[in-house]
């Protein structure tokens, strides 16, 4: 008796229930009428001599204040304010701004100069060589680095050692050594030659130096030194994922390969996704030692167009501008890369910067902020 | 000591009695000096319902694990209507099984695990269809793309997820999360369906919808084993719960025995500390 009772004396006291409030009101009543045919009999309530007054008053004119806390639900909403923030953007932009000025009106800078070679087309070929380097060691190399980060993971003790090794030789030697030891291994040795070890069986033979270019030695530099990065970043990746996935993946008969690149490998993505990019940017500008071959790629060709013409700075700042236009492109791949491999792992998906901009002007449109203030002064 | 579970009801067996009989004996396992598994023996007939229960650290789950070879026995073997799991019997030897064998033998062991274990970058329809069109399949063919999404909407309307087929892992509640798992497991239309602990990452008020779900698989024919702490779920749909204590089969039974009249002191103990007062009423 004194359960059923006792939700009726909560809602008597709340004046904005009897009236606003129906639904759940006509159905307490419904079952209040029923159980109580009088008035007087909410007595196990707090204030039972109150409570019943109280109630048919607020059918009349009781203001919402009564029960000592106000309101606070119609009032408008003031954000913070962050004085500080703005001195800082002043501050910031007005270095910005300097520098700006100066890198227009210093007549050093040559801008006259840099336009002149920007779009020449001995700088376009160098780019496109750099591009080509990039492509065809970055894919390589990551390729290699993938099948050295799983013969790293693998139960097999030989091919650990043997990744592992790997890693280790061309992680520890420069770049500059590697590159330049490829391209005379004529010197060391002056064929090469395909065929089984201490016999005199040999399925082919090439002189050394015919069969290693400079876009070879480039190519062959660029991809082992790339790959033994890369495996380590991909190894990384693939530790990331939870061992859970590998079990019900073995569990629900799909085959190891299929774990691989179906389950664990686009999982891995989100771990390995930035720092492969960072490897890539930095492939980009790693090739320019390449120079040491003589290889005709960006930072070459400027090199030796500012040897004949002397205006080194604005060369050198042609190259610079080719790298920033590569690297932003890049990071713009990455954006929407890393997006694509993001679904799952985030509720939503982040919005695009595009999708960014409709929804900035689509919520900070005038109509809409009329109806907020409508909102805020009713 | 061997004791079967014998399918409850006459509906039961009218079913198909040859497919889903587990058979495990004088199995053993180590994880280093701790031996987790003390010679267990167990046999569960083909549609049966075996619930196992015991304290943490009993060897429950590792013996579930074992049945589909996610866990090698060091000692004994288990057999599934009369072929080993992971060996090919050769004269007086057993030879482990290649991989491929080895995944064959698992698509007809489905697994559901507690913490669910779904492909958090697939949608759950994709969650459901990767298995049946990749696995290596005993006896069947895999299922072409098509076929695969057509079983896949009608498993997942079976655990009443159709209308989410298109969602991701996470932005499924856990207890959805489970039935889209279970739809998994039995995509591939297995003998048996391993549940390992199903309901203990959920919150109190999902777990009834994932055990409704295991309760209408009782009746399907499918032999279940279930490692569980729902007491009350256990008495329901069990034909045999074993308690399991310290690697060992302590004692086993129908629901009726185990729960009331356990003849082990360790038994009663168990039940006194994690049933509560009012289920024994």
């Amino acid at each position: 008796m004194s359960s059923t009772a006792t939700p009726v004396a909560h809602s008597a006291p709340e004046p904005a229930s009897a009236g606003t409030e129906s639904a759940p009101g006509t159905t307490t009543s419904g079952t209040a009428v029923a159980a109580v045919p009088g008035t007087d009999v909410p007595a196990p309530g707090a204030g039972p001599g109150t409570a019943a007054p109280a109630a048919t008053g607020a059918a009349g004119a009781a203001p919402a204040g009564r029960r000592g806390a106000t309101d606070y639900a119609d009032y408008r909403l003031v954000p913070a304010r962050h004085p500080w923030r703005w001195v800082g953007t002043a501050v910031v932009g007005l270095g910005v701004a300097g520098i700006a000025w100066s890198l227009a009106t210093n007549p050093r800078w040559e801008w006259g100069v840099v336009a002149q070679w920007f779009t020449a087309q001995s700088i376009v070929n160098g780019l496109l060589e750099t591009l080509k380097l990039t492509a065809i060691s970055g894919a390589l190399g990551f390729i290699l680095g993938f099948v050295l980060a799983l013969m790293r993971l693998s139960a097999s003790p030989l091919l650990v050692s043997v990744s592992w090794t790997f890693s280790w030789i061309f992680r520890s030697t420069p770049l500059l050594v590697q590159m330049l030891l490829w391209y005379n291994l004529g010197y060391l040795y002056e064929k090469i030659s395909l065929g089984i070890p201490f016999t005199d069986v040999r399925f082919f033979e090439a002189q050394t130096t015919t069969l290693i270019s400079q876009f070879a030695a480039a190519v062959l530099g660029l991809t082992l030194n790339q790959a033994a990065y890369s495996a380590e970043i991909i190894r990384g990746g693939i530790l990331s994922v939870d061992q859970g996935q590998l079990e019900a993946a073995a569990a629900l008969g799909i085959p190891a390969w299929r774990r691989s690149t179906r389950i664990v490998l686009p999982q891995a993505m989100r771990a390995i996704l930035p720092t492969a990019f960072n490897e890539v940017i930095g492939l980009v500008k790693g090739t320019s030692i390449v120079y040491v071959l003589a290889y005709s790629e960006l930072f070459y060709t400027v090199q030796v167009i500012y040897n004949r013409t002397q205006q080194v700075l604005p060369l050198l700042l042609v190259a610079t501008l080719w790298y920033v236009v590569i690297t932003s492109v890049l990071s713009v791949f990455q954006y929407y890369i890393e997006r694509h491999y993001s679904k799952g792992a985030v509720r939503t998906v982040p919005l695009t910067p595009l999708q960014k901009a409709r929804k900035f002007l689509a919520t900070h449109a005038p109509a809409t902020r009329e109806t907020a203030q409508e909102r805020g002064t009713r | 000591m061997t004791t079967s579970v014998r399918p409850a009801t006459g509906a039961r067996e009218a079913l198909e009695t040859t497919r889903g009989l587990v058979e495990i004996t004088k199995v053993r396992k180590s994880f280093g000096s701790t031996e987790v598994l003390k010679g267990i023996t167990l046999s569960v007939e083909p549609g049966g319902v075996a619930v196992i229960v015991g304290p943490s650290g009993s060897g429950k789950s590792t013996l579930l694990r074992t049945i589909n070879h996610l866990e090698k026995v060091d000692a004994g073997f288990i057999a599934i209507d009369g072929t080993v799991v992971g060996y090919e019997v050769r004269g007086q030897r057993l030879h482990e099984l290649r991989e491929k064998e080895i995944l064959k033998q698992r698509t007809e062991i489905g697994m559901v695990f507690q913490n669910f274990n779904l492909f958090p970058h697939l949608t759950a329809l994709e969650n459901v269809t990767e298995a049946p069109v990749v696995a290596p399949r005993a006896g069947k063919p895999r299922l072409s793309k098509a076929e695969a999404r057509e079983r896949g909407l009608e498993l997942l309307d079976r655990v009443g997820l159709k209308d989410r087929a298109g969602a991701y892992p996470r932005q499924l509640s856990g207890g959805q999360q489970q039935r889209v798992a279970i739809a998994q497991a039995l995509a591939l239309d297995p003998k048996i369906l391993l549940f390992d602990e199903p309901t203990s990452a959920l919150d109190p008020e999902l777990v009834n919808e994932v055990l409704d779900v295991i309760r209408g698989l009782a009746k399907s024919g499918t032999t279940l084993i279930i490692v569980t702490h729902e007491m009350g779920f256990a008495r329901d749909v069990a034909d045999t719960v074993v308690f399991m204590d310290q690697g060992q089969i302590v004692e086993q039974g129908t629901p009726q025995e185990i729960f009331t009249s356990p003849r082990e002191e360790r038994t009663r103990s168990f039940f006194s500390k994690v049933i509560e007062p009012a289920f024994n009423i």
